[in-house]
């Protein structure tokens, strides 16, 4: 009789415990998608045929998707995932194209008509203007991720590639062979 | 005898240094041209205060900002400018780069200069800002704005002003030479930094074989009021010359990883750094020109030029005789830590120290390098104990974060490691490159945390606009509701 007693005080006392911590100690959404996402390269493009890097780490989360959909991110990409998961790193799917280089979207001020498509499709808000007035690409927040192309109706904007500056670092390896 | 506390490792090199310290210091006659890159420290591109085909004095600015992480940029003597032109710059990436071009006309007309006839009697402050508007940085060869360097964040207590006498590398001489023919000068700036900083020990460290250095040295403090600076002969040990290195030597304080060296108390600056501080508050006069070392067997007389900053390196290897025969080279600084030229149309900076014009014999050939054999010695001489070794290890197998955790971003790429190597690796660079990637990894993952949050940002708004549709949508249709009930009942 005692050890009935003394059994069920103790499993309460744990369930109490179990229970206080579910609520106290409760993560917000998945810890994983999150990891996932921070290694995503957040270009937003969606050639991995999600609809944005967060969609795409949920479905890899998920199961849904594999590893190798992102062009943007390229191999490194690949692998920082694969060792996140634990998974064989392979190459990038070849139907989803190569990693592309480093690219700014320029609106060709002349041309442009103020329709604010572009400004609608632009994932990061980076495309500036109005109704009839127009339009212009900041710089510094475009990812480069072609969205504002297809819809543009006077076909005023062009990917330009981004100038290295020299304030990001310059020493290359040593040639071949000097290793 | 001043107590001295070597740091670990270090080289013992062949100096090079008399046949350029045996010649007499020149002054460089009036270039046909003057070039001022407008490219910054940071690397941006600074805006051109003057238009082409205006007339600019001696000693006007160039461009400036009102930062003083950007000094400004003097004209180094009269002359009509040219417009803006690319040249190549002197950089490890050989990239172009916008440059003012100045064509001198002979006639070195200059702005009015006004110092301060006694410093003590100025604010700092007000010092301070004087050395910036003078357009001063560090002299020695990393350029760094002298002003910032002078007044470090509240916290840290000032105790000890070190300058910098010991000459960095193999060949290069003219800091030897400067405190030969300016000792004087550089006493009195000695003077004005301690001022400025508030401090009562100057520590002036100059190599033991430097001897009429010191002697010149000796002889001009005992002619002024210098008793605060103490002159102290330290051994010629490569890299000694580095800021932390020296700082560790003389005071025995460790600068911490990633630290600066205000936070052990040390304020360290360059000798000629001194002189121009010493002009600029003394005459008012900003920084225009610099003694350069234009040595090696490629070039026909070694020896020290004052020149203005600005003048094309060409203009100094005719000074100096032209090229000999066996030229093969040019490097800006020396053997050690030097950056290759691609041609000598490049303009004298504020950070060219050195010209050193490699003959065949001087040249280090690129050798084809071997495995490593692991035998340790790049550990020995290493000056900032690291493992460079292990280093090479990870560097080579991409593992970036396992460089991070073997203090990859303390190596000063002194180029110890490289002398020593019987594989003749050269690990200096794979480091230097290692840091260029870890930095690119850094930027581009602040790119990404960047269009994660304005990606967020965009959905979370039209998130709310599809509710407050939706809302406003609901509203109406029951007012709509309301007033057909309304109706019916009235």
């Amino acid at each position: 009789m005692l050890a009935v007693l003394v059994l069920s005080v103790v499993f309460a006392s744990f369930g109490l415990i179990l229970g206080f911590a579910s609520i106290r100690f409760k993560t917000d959404g998945d810890p994983l998608v999150d990891k996932i996402d921070a290694l995503l390269p957040q270009i937003q493009c969606g050639q991995c045929q999600y609809p944005g890097c967060r969609p795409y780490a949920l479905a890899i989360a998920k199961g849904e998707a594999d590893i190798y959909q992102c062009p943007p991110g390229g191999d490194v990409c690949v692998k920082a995932l694969a060792d996140l998961l634990g998974l064989e790193a392979k190459a990038l799917h070849s139907d989803l194209g190569q990693e592309p280089p480093k690219r700014v979207a320029v609106i060709d001020e002349e041309k442009c008509i103020g329709c604010t498509l572009c400004i609608l499709a632009c994932p990061v808000d980076a495309i500036l203007g109005a109704p009839k007035f127009m339009h212009t690409v900041i710089a510094s927040e475009c990812t480069g991720c072609d969205l504002c192309l297809p819809p543009c109706p006077v076909d005023c904007i062009s990917m330009e590639p981004v100038n290295e500056t020299l304030a990001e670092g310059y020493w290359t390896e040593p040639a071949a062979g000097l290793h | 005898m001043f107590k001295l506390w070597p740091f670990k490792g270090g080289l013992r090199l062949p100096s090079h240094k008399q046949a350029s310290s045996l010649a007499p210091l020149q002054t460089m006659p009036l270039p046909k041209q003057l070039i001022y890159p407008l490219i910054q420290r940071n690397g941006s591109i600074s805006q051109s205060l003057v238009k082409a085909g205006e007339r600019v004095l001696k000693g006007q600015v160039l461009n400036s900002t009102e930062e003083w992480s950007i000094p400004p940029i003097h004209a180094a003597s009269s002359g009509r400018v040219v417009g803006i032109q690319s040249f190549p710059l002197i950089h490890p990436s050989g990239m172009d780069g916008p440059c003012n071009v100045i064509e001198v006309d002979g006639l070195d007309e200059s702005v009015e200069f006004n110092g301060f006839a006694d410093y003590r009697t100025v604010e700092p402050q007000v010092l301070l800002d004087m050395i910036h508007q003078a357009g001063i940085v560090g002299l020695g060869g990393a350029a760094f704005p002298t002003a910032i360097k002078l007044d470090p964040p509240k916290p840290h207590r000032i105790d000890t002003l070190v300058l910098n006498g010991a000459e960095c590398e193999p060949y290069i001489t003219c800091d030897d030479s400067l405190l030969r023919h300016f000792s004087e000068e550089v006493l009195s700036g000695a003077n004005i930094l301690m001022h400025i900083l508030g401090v009562n020990d100057c520590l002036l460290a100059v190599e033991d074989e430097m001897q009429e250095s010191i002697a010149a040295l000796e002889t001009a403090q005992s002619n002024g009021d210098f008793r605060r600076i103490k002159i102290v002969p330290v051994p010629t040990l490569y890299p000694t010359g580095g800021e932390r290195q020296l700082i560790q030597l003389l005071t025995g304080r460790e600068v911490p990883a990633g630290g600066i060296p205000a936070e052990i108390g040390v304020v360290c600056h360059n000798v000629a750094t001194a002189v121009a501080v010493h002009q600029a508050i003394t005459d008012g006069e900003p920084l225009l020109s610099r003694i350069v070392t234009v040595t090696g067997q490629g070039v026909r007389n070694s020896q020290n030029l004052l020149a203005r900053i600005g003048t094309p390196i060409a203009e100094l290897i005719e000074v100096c005789g032209g090229y000999t025969d066996s030229v093969q080279r040019l490097i800006m600084g020396g053997p050690m830590m030097g950056v290759a030229l691609p041609s000598d149309a490049m303009p004298v900076t504020k950070a060219t120290n050195c010209i050193l014009v490699a003959g065949q014999d001087e040249v280090i050939v690129d050798k084809q390098a071997m495995p490593c054999i692991r035998c340790g010695d790049c550990a020995s001489v290493c000056p900032v104990e690291l493992l460079p070794q292990q280093l090479y290890w990870h560097v080579r197998a991409e593992q970036l974060e396992r460089a991070m955790e073997y203090h990859l971003p303390d190596c000063i790429e002194c180029g110890c490691c490289d002398v020593v190597c019987p594989s003749h690796i050269p690990l200096a660079q794979h480091f230097r490159s290692a840091k260029t990637k870890v930095t690119r990894k850094e930027q581009e993952k602040a790119k990404a945390d960047h269009a994660r949050l304005r990606y967020d940002a965009r959905n979370t708004r039209k998130l709310n606009e599809q509710m407050e549709k939706a809302e406003a949508t609901k509203r109406k249709r029951e007012l709509l509701t309301k007033m057909a009930e309304n109706h019916k009942s009235g």
